[in-house]
C-alpha cells in the first residue's frame, strides 16, 4: 500500500523534479512556501497539469511511459482553493453530479458524507448563498461522493478566514480518523500540518526536500526551510487527569506529563501536543519558583543556526520525544548548552491540536 | 389601412422575415457554438485570423459581402459548381440563398456573445468537473452550457435581431421576389420607391416597436443576470 509519485517538469521561470514513495494511507502533507511547487505536484497527481513521470496509486498505474490516464478516468477526489462548486446547480443538485458519475458505491453511506460534513440544511441553497466555509465543506462532500480512492486537498482553509477555519478544522480531523483512503494535503499553514499530517513532505524550489513522519519530520533542526515562528515538535499524548478546580488536563507522553488548557477532551483520549520552540526556555538548574507550569529534565542533542543572527535552534530529548528550543546565541553560550548536556526545559505554552 | 393586396403582400413579407430570422439563428447556434468553444480556448496561431474572419460582417458594407457571396454562388463560383453538382441548383435568389447570407451575415452577433460568456466561464469548472469524472463532453453539456446560458440568449436575440434587420445584402442576393426573397426591409424600400408612405409607415413602424422591444428585453434579462 503506497503511493510511488516521480515527476519531472520544465516551465519558464519554474521546474518540478520530485521522486517520491509515500503511504498509502493516512494523511501526507505537501508543505513549503508559494511558488516552490506543491500545487503543480498535486496537479501532476490529478492529471491536470502533465509532467513527465510515473504516477502508481496502490499498486495501479495511473502514468508511466506511454501510459496517461486524463483526470476524468482517474479515480480522485480533488478539493481546490477556490471550492470550484458549479453556480448553475444548488448544493443537493451539486452533490449529485458527483454522485452520479461514481465509479462504484461509497463504502460509507451518502447520507453519512452529508452528515458528516453538516450539510443537510444547506441542500436547497445555491453556491452563492453560501459563506466559504460552507462552500468548502460541499466541495468536499462532493469530492467524497465521487467514491475516490486517493483524496486530494489543495489549501482548502487558504481562502478562509481564522473564524471560517476553526468551523472547517473539526470537519477535516474527523475525515482523517475515518477515511480509509490515503489524503493528500498542500499547505503552507504550519499549525494546519501539525494538526491534520501523518506523515509530511517538505517542499522547496520544486524539490522535495525533506520527508518522513511528521513528527520525526518537524523535529528536524536540519531542515533546508526554515520554519521560524512556526518551528516546534508535535507528538502524541494521552489524557490521564482533569483538574475541575483550576481547569486544567494532565496528559501523559514518551517522557513525562504536561499540565496544558482542560478543552474537554475525556481522560484515557489520544491528543496531539504542539510545543513551540519560541515556547521552550532552558535552565540548567530546576527552577520552582517560576510562573511556569511544565518542567522537565532533557538531554541537548545538537543545535541550529537560525535565519536571524543572534538566534538559534536548540533540539532536546526527553524521554523519548524530541523537542526543540528557540534561544538567543548568548544564552546558550552561557549556559554552555553542548550536546549530551543535562538541562531543564521550561515550557511556557502547549497546544492541544485534535 | 393598405388595400387587401398591399396588406398579403406587407403580411407575406413579415411571414418571409420571421423564417428567414428563425432558420438563420437556429442554423447560427449549431454552428456557431462550436466556432466559439473553439474560439474561447484555443491556444492555436490560428485564433487570430478566425476569429478577424468571424468579426469581419461588422466593419464590412452588406454589399460587399453580398458581391462576394453571388460570385462564390452564381454558375462559376465554387459553391455554385457544388450545388448545382449536388442536385440543389443555384442559390442566389431562393431562400436557402438568403438563409446562407444571412448566416455570414450575422455570424459575429452570435459567436461573440457565446464565446465570451465560454472565456468568463475558463477552466476552473471544468477542470472540477473532469476530477469529478465527466469526459470533456459530458462536462461541456453538463457545466459550460448551463454556464453559458446568459450568453446564449443574447446570442439568439442579437442574431434573430440583426438578420431581421438586414437589406444589402438580401437585396444583392435575394433580389426582391414576393413571398421568396422580399423580407420587411426590402418591401419598406419598395412602399417608399412606390411614394406609399402610409404602407411603409406601418412596416416602418412595426420595425421600430420589435427592435424596441428585443433591445428592452435583452438589457432587462442580461441586466438582472449581471446583479
Amino acid at each position: 500500500m503506497s503511493i510511488a509519485a516521480q515527476f519531472k517538469l520544465d516551465w519558464p521561470g519554474f521546474s518540478l523534479d520530485v521522486d517520491l514513495d509515500l503511504p498509502g494511507r493516512g494523511v501526507t502533507a505537501l508543505f513549503g512556501q508559494s511558488g516552490c511547487g506543491k500545487t503543480t505536484l498535486l496537479r501532476c497527481i490529478a492529471g491536470l497539469d502533465r509532467g513527465a513521470g510515473r504516477l502508481a496509486i496502490n499498486g495501479e498505474t495511473w502514468q508511466d511511459a506511454g501510459v496517461f490516464l486524463p483526470t476524468h478516468r482517474r479515480p480522485l477526489g480533488y478539493v481546490f482553493q477556490d471550492a470550484r462548486l458549479f453556480a448553475h446547480l444548488d448544493v443537493g443538485r451539486n452533490l449529485d453530479y458527483a454522485r452520479r458519475r461514481a465509479a462504484s458505491g461509497n463504502s460509507r453511506g451518502d447520507a453519512a458524507i452529508v452528515e458528516l460534513l453538516g450539510l443537510g440544511p444547506l441542500l436547497e441553497r445555491l453556491p452563492e448563498r453560501l459563506s466559504g466555509g460552507e462552500q468548502q465543506r460541499v466541495a468536499i462532500a462532493r469530492a467524497l461522493l465521487s467514491a475516490p480512492r486517493l483524496l486530494l486537498l489543495d489549501e482548502p482553509l487558504a481562502a478562509l478566514d481564522h473564524a471560517r477555519k476553526q468551523e472547517i478544522l473539526p470537519y477535516l480531523e474527523r475525515l482523517r480518523d475515518e477515511l480509509d483512503i490515503p489524503v493528500i494535503y498542500v499547505s503552507h499553514a504550519a499549525d494546519e500540518v501539525a494538526r491534520l499530517a501523518d506523515h509530511l513532505v517538505v517542499m522547496d524550489g520544486g524539490r522535495a526536500v525533506a520527508q518522513g513522519p511528521l513528527a520525526a519530520t518537524l523535529a528536524r533542526i536540519d531542515l533546508p526551510i526554515r520554519l521560524g515562528e512556526d518551528a516546534g515538535a508535535v507528538f502524541a499524548a494521552t489524557v490521564a487527569e482533569r483538574d475541575a478546580e483550576w481547569h486544567l488536563a494532565r496528559v501523559e507522553f514518551d517522557g513525562g506529563e504536561l499540565w496544558v488548557r482542560d478543552s474537554g477532551v475525556a481522560v484515557g483520549r489520544q491528543v496531539r501536543v504542539r510545543i513551540l520552540a519560541r515556547d521552550v526556555s532552558l535552565a540548567n538548574s530546576r527552577h520552582d519558583d517560576v510562573s511556569i507550569m511544565n518542567l522537565l529534565p532533557a538531554t541537548v542533542l545538537a543545535h541550529a543556526a537560525e535565519d536571524h543572527p543572534s538566534a538559534i535552534l536548540v533540539q532536546l530529548r526527553v524521554g523519548g520525544t524530541k523537542l526543540l528550543a528557540r534561544l538567543t546565541r548568548r544564552s546558550a553560550q552561557r549556559l554552555d548548552l553542548a550536546p549530551g548536556r543535562e538541562v531543564w526545559v521550561q515550557i511556557k505554552a502547549v497546544a492541544l491540536i485534535g | 389601412m393598405p388595400s387587401l393586396p398591399n396588406l398579403t403582400a406587407d403580411l407575406g413579407a413579415v411571414w418571409l422575415t420571421f423564417r428567414l430570422a428563425t432558420v438563420t439563428t437556429v442554423l447560427l447556434l449549431l454552428i456557431g457554438t462550436p466556432i466559439a468553444w473553439w474560439l474561447a480556448r484555443t491556444r492555436s496561431w490560428w485564433k487570430g485570423p478566425v476569429g478577424a474572419v468571424v468579426a469581419l460582417p461588422i466593419v464590412l458594407p452588406p454589399t460587399v459581402i453580398g458581391f462576394y457571396l453571388l460570385l462564390l454562388m452564381g454558375p462559376d463560383g465554387a459553391v455554385g459548381r457544388f450545388t448545382e453538382w449536388a442536385g440543389i441548383g443555384l442559390l442566389p435568389f431562393t431562400f436557402w440563398g438568403l438563409v446562407v447570407a444571412s448566416v455570414f451575415y450575422s455570424m459575429p452577433f452570435v459567436v461573440q456573445p457565446i464565446q465570451n460568456a465560454f472565456e468568463a466561464i475558463g477552466e476552473r469548472p471544468l477542470e472540477a468537473a473532469a476530477t469529478l469524472r465527466a469526459a470533456p463532453l459530458d462536462a461541456f453539456f453538463s457545466v459550460a452550457l448551463p454556464l453559458a446560458r446568459p450568453g446564449f440568449l443574447t446570442a439568439t436575440i442579437l442574431g434573430f435581431a440583426h438578420t431581421v434587420g438586414e437589406f444589402g445584402v438580401v437585396l444583392m442576393i435575394g433580389g426582391n421576389i414576393p413571398d421568396k426573397t422580399r423580407v420587411v426591409s426590402v418591401q419598406i424600400y419598395d412602399h417608399v420607391e412606390a411614394l406609399e408612405y402610409a404602407q411603409a409607415h406601418w412596416l416602418a413602424g412595426g420595425m421600430v416597436v420589435f427592435a424596441f422591444l428585443v433591445l428592452l428585453a435583452l438589457y432587462t434579462l442580461t441586466g438582472r443576470k449581471a446583479r
